[in-house]
Parts: C-alpha cells; sequence; structure tokens
C-alpha cells in the first residue's frame, strides 16, 4: 500500500505551514497537498501548492484527482479583520466548510477528516462550569462570530460522519493558541504596553502551545484518532496573573466601555478584538482534558502556565515589571535589615 | 533562581519550586514542599549553593525578631504578587492570596467581633472529598466566610473549604473574581461532583437566597433545600455529607422589611430593611456584634449507598430531609443552650 495523501486547508496560515512541513518529513505519507487563497509566505518544501478557494467546487476535483485519502481542515477563521469583515468571515467559515465537506462525501478514497474547532464552541459566560468535557453545550446561546460559526462547522462535520461513517472524523476543539511565533488576537493582546482588561472581572483562560497543537494535528493525520477532543495545556491562568507573568501594567476599563476601547484598538490595527472575545475578557472558560490524555493519548508539553512564559520569553518581551529586578530589591531589603541587625549585635 | 529565596516561615507559605532534571553523583540533600530532591550538585555540607544560601538566610531569619520575619514574609509574599508567581487551580482558587489576605483579614472578626465557637470539628475528615451542608443566614452571606475560616484555622489538617455559589456571584463584577480566587465555584453539578470526586472539601448552602434573605421573624427555620442536587453530587463521588448548624448569623442584620420594586428594578434577590439600615446610612452596615457557635455534625455516609443512587429521587429527597433535619434539631439544641444573643 502506498503512503497516504493528505489535503490540508488553510496551508498559507501559521499552523498550516507548520502542519505541512512536520508531515511531509513523514515517511507514511507519499504526498501533501496544501490549499488556500493566498500563496504561501514560507517554503514548503514538497508540498504541492494549490491556490484555490474552498468555497468554489473546483475543491473537489482537487480532491478526486490526487485520490486524497485525508483531508484536514483549519482553515476557519477566527477574526473579521483579515477577512474583510464578519460577512466574508461567515462565508469563508460556514461555506467554504459546507463546499468542503460536500466533496469529501463524493470522494470514495476519503478515509479520514481532521477539522480544527476551538474552545469558543463552548461559548462564555457566568453560568459556564469550571471546566468543560466534550460533551457539554454552551450555557448562553451565540449571537454571531467565530463560536458560532464553529458551531455550525462543527454540525456540518457531524453530519458528514452520519452519512460517511467508513470516514473517522477527528474534530480537534483547540483552547487559544500561544507561543513564540504564533500570531493571535490574544498574543497581540497581552504584547500591549499597557494591557486594558475588564473592570471587575479577572477570567481563567486557556492555552495551548503551537507546538502542543501542531503536534497534536499530525497525531490526527498519520495515526487513527477518531472522535471530539479538547485540546489545552493543563492548568488555566488568570488574565490578571497571565499580565503579571508578561511583566506588563495593567489598567482596568468598565465593561459599557470596553467595547468603544476594542473597537479603538481594533482601528489602531492593534488588536483584533471581536464582541465575544470581551465576553471571553470577563468570564473565560476551561475544559477538560482527560480525554486528549487517556484516548487520545497525549500529554501537552507545555502547561497552560509554561505555554505562556515561552511566549513572553521566545517573543523577547520586555518586562516593564522585570522579576530579578523585584527579586533583587526584597533581598536588598532583607539584606540592609540583616546588616543592621549584626552590627547592633 | 527566585524559588530559592522562598523561606517557609510557618510551613505552608510559598509555592513550591519546581522539580529540577538533571541528576548527578553528588546530590544536594534539599527537599522542596512537593517531596521532590534538588538535582543540584552540592557545594558544601550536602546543599547546593542556592540551598546553602536560602538555610542561612532562614536561620538569620529564625534569630530575627518577629517583626522582620513578619516583614520578610510580607515581601516575599509582595513579590510572588506583583511577578504573577502563584498557583491557580482549575476553579481560579488562589490559596496564596485567600491564605494571606482573606483569612488574615477575616480572622479579627471572627476571633474578636463574633468569638466564633467550632464544634466537632472532628467530624471533618483530614483528607478526601466530604460535602459540608449548613443553614444561611444574616442577608450577607458572612455566616459561609467564618465556616471556611472555622475550618481553616482549627482543624488539624487546615483544610479550604471550597464553596459553592449561586450564579448571581459570578455575574457580579469585583465579587465574581474574589468568589473564585478564595475558593468558591458555581453551584452546579459538574464543579460539585468535580470538587468532591477531586478530593476537595466543599460546602453548600441548600437555603440559598431563601434563607440568606428571610426575614427576622422566621430566624432559625430551615427553609426549602434546593432541589437537594447537593446529595446527588455527593451521592456520585460517593462522599460523606457532614451537617453543619450555624447560630448567632441571624441576629447581625435582623430583616424587618424588604423593598421589592428595588430589588426587582436591581436584579437583586432582596433588598434588606433592617432597624439601622438605610435608617443610619453607612453606619448601618455594621453587623450586631453576635455570638456565634459552628457545629459540625456527625457525617452522613453515601458510599455504601452507590452511585446508582443519585438517580432514583425518592431517596434523593429523602437523604435531603434527613440532612436538613439533622441541621435543624441542631440548631435548636444550640439556641436552648445559648445563654443571649451577644454573649
Amino acid at each position: 500500500m502506498s503512503g497516504r495523501v493528505v489535503l490540508i486547508t488553510g496551508v498559507s496560515r501559521y499552523l498550516g505551514g507548520r502542519l505541512a512541513s512536520l508531515l511531509q518529513a513523514d515517511s507514511s505519507v507519499e504526498r501533501v497537498i496544501g490549499v488556500d487563497v493566498v500563496p504561501p509566505r514560507q517554503d514548503v518544501g514538497r508540498t504541492e501548492f494549490v491556490r484555490a478557494d474552498i468555497r468554489n467546487p473546483i475543491i473537489a476535483k482537487v480532491i478526486a484527482s490526487a485520490q486524497v485519502d485525508t483531508v484536514v481542515h483549519m482553515s476557519v477563521i477566527a477574526t473579521p479583520f483579515g477577512a474583510g469583515g464578519r460577512t466574508a468571515m461567515k462565508e469563508i467559515n460556514v461555506i467554504g466548510t459546507m463546499q468542503l465537506l460536500a466533496a469529501c462525501q463524493k470522494a470514495p478514497s476519503l478515509q479520514r477528516l481532521v477539522v480544527r474547532s476551538t474552545t469558543s464552541v463552548y461559548g462564555s459566560s457566568s453560568r459556564d462550569p469550571a471546566l468543560f468535557t466534550e460533551g457539554m453545550e454552551p450555557k448562553a446561546q451565540f449571537r454571531s462570530g467565530y463560536g458560532k460559526d464553529s458551531t455550525e462547522v462543527e454540525g456540518y462535520v457531524r453530519g458528514l460522519g452520519r452519512r460517511r461513517p467508513d470516514v473517522d472524523v477527528t474534530l480537534l476543539r483547540f483552547a487559544n493558541f500561544i507561543g513564540p511565533r504564533i500570531d493571535t488576537p490574544l498574543t497581540r493582546y497581552f504584547s500591549l504596553p499597557v494591557v486594558p482588561r475588564v473592570l471587575g472581572f479577572d477570567p481563567r483562560i486557556q492555552f495551548v502551545h503551537e507546538d502542543d497543537g501542531v503536534e497534536v494535528l499530525r497525531r490526527s493525520v498519520v495515526e487513527n484518532k477518531r472522535g471530539t477532543f479538547n485540546v489545552a495545556g493543563s492548568g488555566v491562568l488568570l488574565v490578571s496573573q497571565a499580565i503579571r507573568r508578561a511583566g506588563r501594567p495593567a489598567v482596568q476599563v468598565p465593561s459599557p466601555a470596553v467595547s468603544v476601547v476594542g473597537s479603538l484598538f481594533r482601528r489602531a490595527g492593534l488588536v483584533d478584538f471581536s464582541p465575544e472575545q470581551m465576553q471571553f475578557l470577563e468570564f473565560g472558560r476551561g475544559v477538560d482534558t482527560t480525554r486528549l490524555h487517556e484516548d487520545f493519548g497525549y500529554l501537552p508539553a507545555y502547561t497552560t502556565r509554561e505555554a505562556f512564559d515561552d511566549f513572553v520569553v521566545g517573543r523577547g518581551l520586555r518586562r516593564y515589571i522585570d522579576p530579578d529586578r523585584v527579586a533583587g530589591l526584597e533581598r536588598s531589603v532583607l539584606d540592609s535589615l540583616e546588616r543592621r541587625r549584626t552590627a547592633h549585635a | 533562581m527566585p524559588e530559592a529565596r522562598v523561606i517557609p516561615l510557618d510551613g505552608r507559605d510559598g509555592p513550591a519550586s519546581e522539580p529540577r532534571r538533571a541528576r548527578r553523583a553528588e546530590r544536594c540533600a534539599a527537599v522542596d514542599d512537593t517531596g521532590d530532591r534538588c538535582d543540584a550538585k552540592a557545594v558544601a555540607e550536602g546543599l547546593c549553593g542556592d540551598h546553602l544560601a536560602a538555610r542561612e538566610r532562614a536561620e538569620a531569619v529564625a534569630a530575627a525578631p518577629d517583626w522582620e520575619r513578619k516583614l520578610a514574609g510580607g515581601l516575599a509574599f509582595l513579590r510572588r504578587r506583583v511577578t504573577g508567581d502563584y498557583p491557580v487551580d482549575d476553579f481560579g482558587f488562589d490559596p496564596d492570596l485567600t491564605d494571606h489576605v482573606m483569612m488574615t483579614g477575616l480572622r479579627p472578626i471572627y476571633e474578636k467581633y463574633f468569638r466564633v465557637e467550632a464544634r466537632g470539628l472532628e467530624n471533618i475528615p483530614d483528607v478526601g472529598g466530604a460535602l459540608v451542608v449548613a443553614n444561611h443566614s444574616g442577608t450577607v452571606p458572612i455566616d459561609a466566610m467564618m465556616t471556611q475560616l472555622a475550618i481553616y484555622d482549627h482543624h488539624p489538617a487546615h483544610r479550604h473549604l471550597r464553596m459553592l455559589g449561586a450564579d448571581l456571584v459570578f455575574r457580579s463584577p469585583v465579587i465574581a473574581p474574589m468568589a473564585r480566587k478564595t475558593g468558591s465555584t458555581l453551584a452546579c453539578n459538574e464543579d460539585a461532583e468535580r470538587l468532591l470526586s477531586g478530593g476537595e472539601l466543599a460546602g453548600v448552602w441548600p437555603e440559598g437566597f431563601k434563607g440568606v434573605g428571610k426575614p427576622f421573624s422566621e430566624r432559625y427555620k430551615l427553609q426549602r433545600f434546593g432541589r437537594g442536587g447537593f446529595v446527588s453530587a455527593a451521592l456520585r463521588a460517593g462522599v460523606p455529607i457532614i451537617p453543619c448548624s450555624i447560630v448567632g448569623a441571624e441576629e447581625i442584620y435582623p430583616i424587618i422589611g424588604n423593598v421589592k420594586v428595588l430589588a426587582r428594578l436591581l436584579g437583586f434577590p432582596y433588598v434588606p430593611v433592617t432597624p439601622f439600615f438605610p435608617l443610619l446610612g453607612p453606619l448601618g452596615l455594621v453587623p450586631l456584634p453576635s455570638k456565634w457557635i459552628i457545629e459540625f455534625g456527625e457525617p452522613i455516609a453515601t458510599d455504601s449507598i452507590g452511585p446508582g443512587a443519585a438517580d432514583d429521587p425518592m431517596l434523593v429527597f429523602n437523604l435531603t430531609d434527613q440532612v436538613r433535619e439533622v441541621i435543624q434539631q441542631t440548631l435548636y439544641k444550640l439556641l436552648l443552650q445559648r445563654r443571649s444573643v451577644f454573649f
């Protein structure tokens, strides 16, 4: 039997590119086909790049002609900023997925479908349990945004799973990505010189390190990992704590003013924060990763805290409040006390 | 290494330092809070440079006067807060902040103001999950905080009581993050079971707002015990239920009226009127100095009943009633023993 033929959507973005380069180094993978609307920025090696929009039926021809057996769908986008507005974002996410899955259903060669989803599907509200397991539903209904798109995408993916029971479907719900290289709204948020947060709230947040994320994607492709899995580093950080670990001053913004500040930032091109992310900054979210550890068989190398620290160090963020200086200050106070005591003794 | 500077003063101070991976022939003999041995090479007296320095400092601190030791502890705490170097569990519980700020702040109120007498603490296990179920009263849920402090200060294992709170708590700004940091989480089955099966000591006040906001005329009369969700959570986790009766909290803010219109307008369960509030303004917010007794009763075992019983509504109702009855009878007993409200 010849090796696998893998098709990756969204290959020109950071995670897609990383996955493609990992897979092309894998001997069990014969061909890697990358699809995206823009050409990849980095060198993709032996990955074959196809410039196509998944909203276009041409994707079906690509899958059929290359006898693709594994499709990795990771072109669901989180923010309307890069896509050119919410309408375009929704079209890429929902219509794009429908078109891709329609093509998948018609492809007899298809054996495996891996979909990158997000823990945003659990929403963020005051009535949330501390940790969401894969079987739980969001406590509050979405009106729009990434969470809603992802919920719809997951619905279509489940539909395909029902109609093509021979296809192994892996649905990966990732927590917020972080790391030295990846660029997300949250990495930009924590890189701001002064970090605004919502007055009177201090949510729990979870991160998954970019290396762990890519490794989970790789294993889903080369091993059979059917099912739905939450992917996050162990533990949580509080937003206030994360800002302190990044050595940044925080400023608390009353929640009615948050959306104004958010849109100012958006217009300045600093951080692209959608209203649902504002909600996330009030209530946060935590997910249970027991299934990832036990059924999927992967223990992330970085905990949430370690992933965040790696981001701070790896990104070379200048810590305005430097932990070594703080510790040095503490030492010098204690030393001067000790000197005073020994002098008196 | 900032960890090396943490000088344990009272045995439960400071976060555990991370285990190091390198293994050497002559290793440092120091063992950290988690029981992991230091992996650095020993330089003198079987200790590595960091730990030798730490020991010297600890000795210096031991010789130092009390206020200097307190200052050193305070500085270490400040450093941890400023640099974000403290542990937070999955529920958002921050033991560093709870022990050093909240407990310290509440202790004078507990000891000097309400003169709380905690009884039956031996009924709380040293380890493993257990569910404390208590009566709720006092207009402002101070009784929960006092129960938490009673167990932390006076139980031999110094356990943290992890409280299950109403969703209004987690919707309110300022209160929500404080509640999470001091060990509370939302009173829902998922969280209750996660806490209990994780071996935590959880506390629940099943009367909720019906109990805490009831008029003074109904003092010490237990209200309905919710839907018995706490009983099914304990059954599923197979942990004992410890009934807890609190006497004294009813008298701190006697409710003689409730401004229902204002409550509905603000989205609060009640807006209390007491003899002093809002009549005396902010002065009316000072609670009356009643004398408190918190009694923990004998544990009611649930592990013999089996987890399947959680789906048997009749059994759950009966067990709920049993717990409620124990608390009510203990309240009557304690009220008879009490000489007066204030002494």
